[in-house]
């Protein structure tokens, strides 16, 4: 039979061409997907989160991104934390104590501390931790965070190989005793141990730091239990956990998301307990489906701002920048175009910081479009009387972008118009090659909820992520003078008064701060967003 | 037949090497720096970004890096992800399964269901069926696949509660009935057209006058005589649909949340993460070569008018 013989050849050719291009679909195990608790308030019921692929291997040290960020700050416990006003608790941490000037901190551990897998937290699990992230070889993204360490440079040298292993500046002192000696006086040092990279690391993931970021242990409420590659991780209570934030339910059960819609979907139905942002789509109607009680939507410590880059701008005065500014109609676009996702902004750094002062701007932020064009007219109006405003094109700016060109148009009857990028890193690029047209999308998430780390990143003049280019000899003395004071209250004052010398230079327009739009199901209670806008997933209860 | 088999496998090498070249040369050219987009916002770390690229083989010109990359893929290294650092061939091997599932399972619902209404609708030419059927066909075939998607997953998923609206366990075929319903949604009306059309002309051919003639069971003349015939240009269509199917699983994927390789390659091409777009889209390319070695096959198998020496 003809048709018998060709159908042979069919399923050979099919056999030869899977070989030759070596494909076979290996099944993945699914970890057992029963979520469910059984009785009513139930203790050991599991929480599940929306979340996403975390795109570096799960080591505190190489995580710089929400999705990392939302397995490490559980895993793992901080030295110390910040409340919604931006001041600091100690959490692993006994106390951190900084000398007369400033430039050696003693930190002294909790007692009775241990890792998941059963080893004692020590302050060598510190020191150790930290050398190894700093050095340059290890290849780890967020090894700058420790240049303030004395002896950085041996270990992560500008070119070259490192020339030691350890930063001179960590002394161990005793079991639960260490001390850090910086290059350089910070009065604000402790506000920088509160980002997760200053975690500890047990013995475990020095034999093997690759099998570690797929599997790790940490010091934190829940301990680690399964990673489906871009599917779900799972956590568990840790019961041994020493710490006073002690998980309140059995674990934490995270899927991975590539769009808000769907994890929204899933919580209409009851598969999914907490979303951390409802999508742009479900934004109008969310607090009715879900109810009230069942959301929340507040600021958290992230702004975002339109940046004049100066090498176009220079030769305009500031007061032009500021009518441009009272252009704006906050209010109504983010309460229209934005669907209440932002919230106006009155000041350089968001209200969880420490060293916020509520109306800063004056009335540099209120809408007010005639004496907007007057100032524009006054000081003879904008560059090319045009404005571009550049932002990336791959997240949800477009309408906001538009709207306040609106604005701008109607009030100063200028050209405003867009100017998208393909993504952000082609965005990026514009800025650090000096290309911006005429004004970019700015934007800035805390470090640490301090006024510092809002001005001196984006506006000292010798600052890496100051795109803008804005160069002002009176904000860097004040910041210096900042930097030399003897407290944090100090410093903290001294930024206060180089932000008003801000507003008067206006190196950015500031919009508006950054919204957290959750929501939660019927099945979970006491989910309260922190000022950074991370679920405290520890405090979260679960009634099934 | 075995050597034309042979001579097609053969022919594939060179297709595959410069479709590999061309993608990898494509995703040098797009703007974006892998390794700097691990900063974000953040100024980098100058220092630590040499050092990185260094030990990433990110030095080497372009040519040296193709070359690094296609003698690895011959002996079956895919290569390393920048970011995670996990083995492209992981990634791939993850995201594939549910895919393929998702894309047979839609191709079964496109052809059978497909081929089952156009036999109707063409056996009731012109009667109250046949346009039903068109009505049907017509309105697949106007709304996008998106569309599609959100629609039945609203009623289907949320406002019936019929069927979960997100796939949470792609092992589960009854969850991966929705999507693949989406899916094919577009397919099926084509082939619905298709057969129809092909059928309407069949029915008034030669052979079926002779067959009736003949005497042989009605289900023998339908069955054998005119479905065979007139399913020719049906699997030419199936066979390059199969292709568009796991293209068109990207947007299904997005809606419903399905762990596959549509998910995988929209990530890797957000993070310039050349090595796993060029792994996934090859095996793509592998995927459309083969299927039209297929179809070719398959038409001898179909019409014994058709022979390969």
């Amino acid at each position: 039979m003809r048709g018998a013989r060709s159908a042979k050849w069919v399923a050979s050719a099919i056999v030869v061409a899977l070989a030759a291009t070596a494909c076979g679909g290996g099944d993945d195990d699914n970890g057992d997907n029963g979520s469910d608790g059984a009785a009513a308030g139930n203790p050991d019921g599991i929480v599940r989160i929306d979340g996403g692929e975390p795109q570096n291997p799960l080591v505190p040290a190489n995580t710089n991104e929400a999705l990392g960020g939302l397995v490490i700050d559980n895993l793992f416990s901080k030295l110390l934390d910040f409340d919604d006003e931006g001041q600091i608790f100690m959490v692993a941490a006994e106390s951190v104590e900084p000398n007369e000037d400033n430039t050696v901190w003693t930190v002294t551990l909790k007692e009775g501390w241990t890792f998941h897998d059963g080893t004692d937290v020590t302050a060598e699990s510190y020191v150790n931790a930290w050398n190894w992230a700093a050095n340059i070889s290890n290849n780890q993204a967020n090894s700058f965070w420790f240049a303030d360490i004395a002896g950085y440079a041996d270990v992560h040298p500008e070119e070259g190989d490192p020339t030691a292993e350890e930063m001179s500046g960590l002394q161990v002192v005793d079991e639960r005793t260490f001390t850090i000696e910086l290059t350089e006086a910070v009065t604000y040092y402790d506000y920088k141990l509160g980002y997760s990279v200053f975690t500890p690391l047990p013995e475990s993931f020095y034999e093997d730091p690759e099998a570690f970021g797929e599997s790790p242990v940490g010091n934190g409420p829940y301990s680690f239990v399964s990673w489906t590659h871009g599917e779900s991780i799972e956590l568990e209570r840790y019961d041994e956990y020493a710490g006073e934030d002690a998980a309140q339910n059995g674990g934490i059960h995270i899927r991975a998301y590539d769009n808000p819609e769907a994890a929204y979907t899933d919580l209409q139905t009851g598969n999914l307990d907490i979303i951390r942002q409802v999508a742009p789509r479900d934004l109008p109607l969310y607090q009715q489906d879900l109810g009230e009680d069942r959301t929340v939507a507040q600021p958290y410590n992230g702004i975002q701002t339109i940046v004049p880059v100066w090498y176009n701008w220079e030769d305009t005065p500031p007061e032009v920048l500021q009518g441009i500014s009272m252009a704006i109609d906050r209010e109504t676009i983010t309460q229209t175009v934005l669907n209440g996702s932002r919230t106006p902004a009155d000041s350089f750094a968001p209200p969880g910081v420490f060293g916020y002062q509520e109306g800063a701007s004056g009335d540099i932020t209120t809408y007010d479009p005639e004496r907007a064009r007057q100032l524009v007219e006054e000081n003879g109006g904008v560059p090319g009387d045009r404005i571009a405003i550049q932002y990336n094109a791959d997240a949800a700016h477009q309408e906001w972008v538009e709207a306040v060109c609106n604005n701008i148009i109607d009030a100063l009857d200028i050209e405003c118009v867009g100017d998208p990028k393909v993504d952000f890193d082609t965005d990026l690029e514009a800025r650090e090659a000096n290309e911006v047209q005429s004004m970019y999308r700015g934007g800035w998430l805390a470090d640490y909820p301090l006024n510092v780390n809002f001005l001196k990143e984006l506006y000292a003049s010798y600052a890496q992520t100051n795109y803008g280019r804005f160069d002002s000899p009176e904000v860097d003395e004040l910041f210096a003078e900042g930097d030399r004071a003897g407290s944090l209250e100090e410093t903290v004052a001294a930024y206060q008064e180089a932000e008003q010398v801000l507003w008067e230079q206006m190196p950015a327009i500031p919009l508006w701060y950054q919204n957290v739009n959750a929501g939660w199901g019927p099945n979970v209670d006491n989910v309260r967003f922190d000022s950074a806008g991370v679920p405290v997933l520890s405090e979260v209860t679960v009634s099934e | 037949m075995g050597r034309y088999v042979v001579r097609r496998l053969l022919q594939m090498i060179p297709v595959f090497i410069g479709s590999t070249f061309i993608i990898f040369m494509m995703m040098y050219a797009l703007p974006g720096d892998p390794v700097r987009a691990l900063w974000g916002e953040r100024a980098p770390d100058e220092a630590q970004m040499a050092a990185m690229r260094r030990d990433l083989g990110l030095d080497d010109p372009i040519l040296v890096q193709y070359w690094n990359y296609i003698t690895g893929l011959v002996q079956g290294d895919f290569g390393t992800q920048i970011r995670s650092r996990r083995e492209v061939i992981d990634v791939i091997s993850e995201a594939l399964p549910a895919t393929l599932r998702l894309t047979a399972l839609a191709f079964l619902i496109t052809a059978v269901v497909g081929i089952s209404l156009g036999l109707l609708a063409g056996l009731r030419a012109g009667k109250k069926t046949d346009r039903g059927i068109l009505f049907v066909s017509l309105l697949l075939i106007s709304v996008p696949v998106f569309v599609i998607g959100y629609l039945y997953q609203t009623y289907f998923g949320i406002k019936w509660g019929w069927i979960s609206p997100t796939v949470r366990d792609s092992e589960n075929w009854g969850e991966l009935l929705l999507p693949a319903l989406a899916l094919a949604s577009l397919s099926l009306a084509y082939v619905t057209r298709l057969t129809r059309t092909s059928i309407v002309e069949n029915r008034r051919a030669d052979y079926m006058r002779t067959a009736r003639a003949k005497g042989l069971p009605q289900q023998r003349v339908i069955g054998t005589h005119l479905l065979r015939n007139s399913l020719i240009p049906v699997v030419t269509f199936l066979g390059v649909d199969l292709g568009n199917l796991m293209a068109g699983a990207i947007v299904t994927e997005g809606i419903f949340n399905i762990n596959g390789i549509g998910r995988a390659v929209y990530t890797a091409l957000n993070a310039r993460e050349g090595a796993t777009v060029v792994g996934i889209v090859s095996f793509i390319i592998v995927v459309y070569l083969v299927v039209a070695l297929l179809v070719d096959l398959l038409y001898a198998v179909l019409d014994p008018r058709i022979r390969y020496a």
